[in-house]
């Protein structure tokens, strides 16, 4: 499913978070959404999850603005992994998971069997079989992530919305997460938008990148043409050696910050 | 501890509430038995299904099944209420009696029955406004950007106890018209009878299956607001909807036993000590406890000195925390 930002203007209370965003997401695609701290990527993942509403735009989901449909038909189509999530420790990965199936199921408290084979699948895609029963409060950090994952695949979703599913893990766990996202994103043509801080997993996973600063997209396109010493240099504040790895994806290796003393903006 | 593992299993969950149900059936059934009269199985068998009109006949059917019944409707809305309240307001301190949602349907229903006493059939309805205004006043005076936890209950303090020095002034300067004022502060359920029960059944029924109908919606809700929303829950309507339930249920029971305090806060922990948190198990579990909780120190607050009695409410605060205190202690419990 196509995902197209229109003249997003969004915000807490009175403070403009995001100011006249205006990007597509094709589908089938990766989208990343970058930039420094503060900077609004949360919060327009936010606005594409319906879950805040932007002060003006809209954004529209083949063509009509997700705004016109319910949360529940949503629901089944898009899935969201925010940042912050918070389970009873004593739920069992498998409980978990199944909550995904919720909006499917409504009223109905009896799992079906496409129920069943839908959470079985969403258990192996994520490596979560042999886990299955184990207590989230007993797993490790990145188990605990693909337990979400897991979850929010059991919804079905067509679009999946990412908040930094990578931070507070190791580099394995995180190379692990986004190489889920990536098969993921193969094999069953779901559309992923995600929020991440490495730039080098960004430009590894992504078809498109989003930078995005003082509210504004500033850049955005495919990463070996915004990955660019100046782009980074405007963006994020930082001196890049840019380099090109053997299997052709750019990366950055950066050699200093340019951001002033009594410059910053946090 | 793989004992009390093995009752975190859907069938040990159930055996859970079986056991639940067992003991609440028993405690009424010794609270008919014992009172100020000391009665005997076949008196009371006599009573209960030939109307026998000797002594035992009334005292059975007007007095003592009376006032059980109500023990047990109010110990499950307390409890169901405080159950329901904590899962919103992702709390565990999150109770009828301690963040005002009492408080505020007792002064409502104070008001009603000194002031307005031609409308005294609307003391319930009353005193749900007065338990909605509180709920939501509460959690709009915690909120921003999200209600948090420490707000939450701080504001609730200070609103109750604002609210609850209101109703004892007003019940001081009407000291005569009042009845007995420290029946209602501390929660009796003494000299309450068959109309008490026609008043309320209806709205605790109703508050009841409420709760039971949104209890898997209050766990996709425990999950967090985003991911509650991402899974398609309406998520403001939701919670409106919960708060309205918990708030009728205390309404309904601070109507008839006036502020009863403990069941509503403690009822739910225990419970979720033994069988966990999920509330499609948590909502019935805290209804039977609370009313065993409730009858059976009713019970005994008839029978440590007699012919005096202790109110409820005070064999509750008792007896409750050094049980609750033994469960924490003996489970590494977080709420």
């Amino acid at each position: 499913m196509k995902l197209e930002i229109q003249g997003v203007c969004a915000g807490y209370g009175g403070k403009t978070v995001l100011e006249d965003i205006r990007f597509t997401v094709p589908s089938g695609s990766i989208t990343t959404l970058l930039g420094p701290n503060g900077c609004g990527k949360s919060t327009l993942l936010k606005v594409i999850g319906r879950t805040l509403k932007p002060f003006a735009g809209s954004v529209l989901l083949d063509g009509e603005p997700i705004g016109r449909r319910s949360t529940g038909e949503l629901a089944r189509v898009l899935a969201i992994l925010p940042q912050l999530h918070h389970a009873s420790g004593e739920l069992s990965v498998e409980e978990l998971t199944a909550f995904g199936r919720y909006p499917h199921r409504g009223f109905n408290p009896v799992l079906s069997p496409h129920d069943r084979a839908t959470i079985d699948n969403a258990l192996d895609m994520t490596r979560m079989t042999e886990l299955r029963r184990r207590r989230i409060s007993t797993l490790s950090g990145g188990e605990r992530q693909r337990a979400w994952i897991a979850m929010t695949l059991a919804q079905e979703p067509k679009i999946l919305l990412l908040d930094e599913p990578t931070t507070f893990l190791d580099i394995c766990c995180q190379f692990e997460i986004i190489e889920m996202v990536r098969e993921l994103n193969r094999k069953f043509g779901i559309t992923v938008i995600m929020v991440l801080h490495d730039l080098n997993l960004a430009a590894r996973c992504s078809n498109q990148l989003v930078l995005l600063k003082d509210r504004k997209v500033r850049y955005s396109g495919a990463p070996a043409e915004v990955m660019t010493a100046a782009v980074l240099r405007d963006v994020f504040e930082i001196e890049p050696e840019i380099n090109t790895a053997a299997d052709g994806t750019v990366y950055c290796l950066p050699v200093g910050s340019t951001r002033r003393r009594g410059d910053g903006n946090e | 501890m793989k004992a009390w593992e093995q009752l975190r299993t859907i069938p040990g969950r159930l055996m859970v509430l079986g056991a639940m149900g067992i003991l609440l059936v028993v405690s009424m059934l010794l609270s008919l038995r014992f009172g100020s009269v000391a009665l005997s199985q076949s008196e009371i068998l006599k009573a209960l299904f030939f109307g026998s009109e000797d002594i035992a006949g009334p005292i059975i059917r007007s007095i003592r099944l009376p006032r059980i019944l109500l023990g047990a409707m109010v110990g499950a809305a307390l409890a169901v209420s405080g159950a329901v309240l904590q899962g919103v307001m992702r709390n565990p301190l999150a109770a009828p009696g301690l963040i005002g949602v009492s408080s505020g349907g007792g002064l409502a229903g104070i008001v009603v029955l000194l002031a307005l006493p031609q409308f005294a059939h609307l003391l319930v309805p009353a005193a749900f406004v007065g338990s909605l205004a509180t709920a939501l006043l509460v959690y709009g005076l915690a909120w921003k950007r999200g209600a948090s936890p420490v707000r939450l209950v701080l504001a609730g303090v200070a609103v109750a106890a604002m609210l609850g020095a209101f109703s004892s002034a007003i019940l001081l300067f009407n000291a005569e018209k009042a009845g007995s004022i420290l029946d209602f502060t501390i929660g009796s359920l003494s000299a309450r009878g068959w109309d008490q029960i026609e008043m309320v059944w209806a709205y605790l029924a109703g508050g009841l299956a409420a709760a039971l109908l949104l209890s898997n919606k209050l766990n996709i809700l425990a999950l967090g607001d985003e991911v509650a929303t991402g899974l398609g829950l309406r998520v403001e309507r939701t919670r409106f909807l919960l708060i309205a339930t918990a708030a009728l249920l205390a309404a309904a029971a601070v109507s008839v036993a006036g502020l009863l305090g403990f069941v509503g806060l403690i009822a739910p922990h225990i419970v979720r000590i033994l069988i966990g948190t999920d509330n499609r198990f948590l909502v019935p579990g805290s209804a039977l406890f609370g009313a065993f909780m409730v009858v059976s120190c009713d019970t005994l607050g008839r029978l440590v000195m007699p012919p005096a009695e202790l109110p409820v409410g005070i064999i509750m605060a008792l007896l409750g925390p050094p049980f609750f205190l033994w469960l924490l202690r003996r489970n590494r419990y977080e709420a």
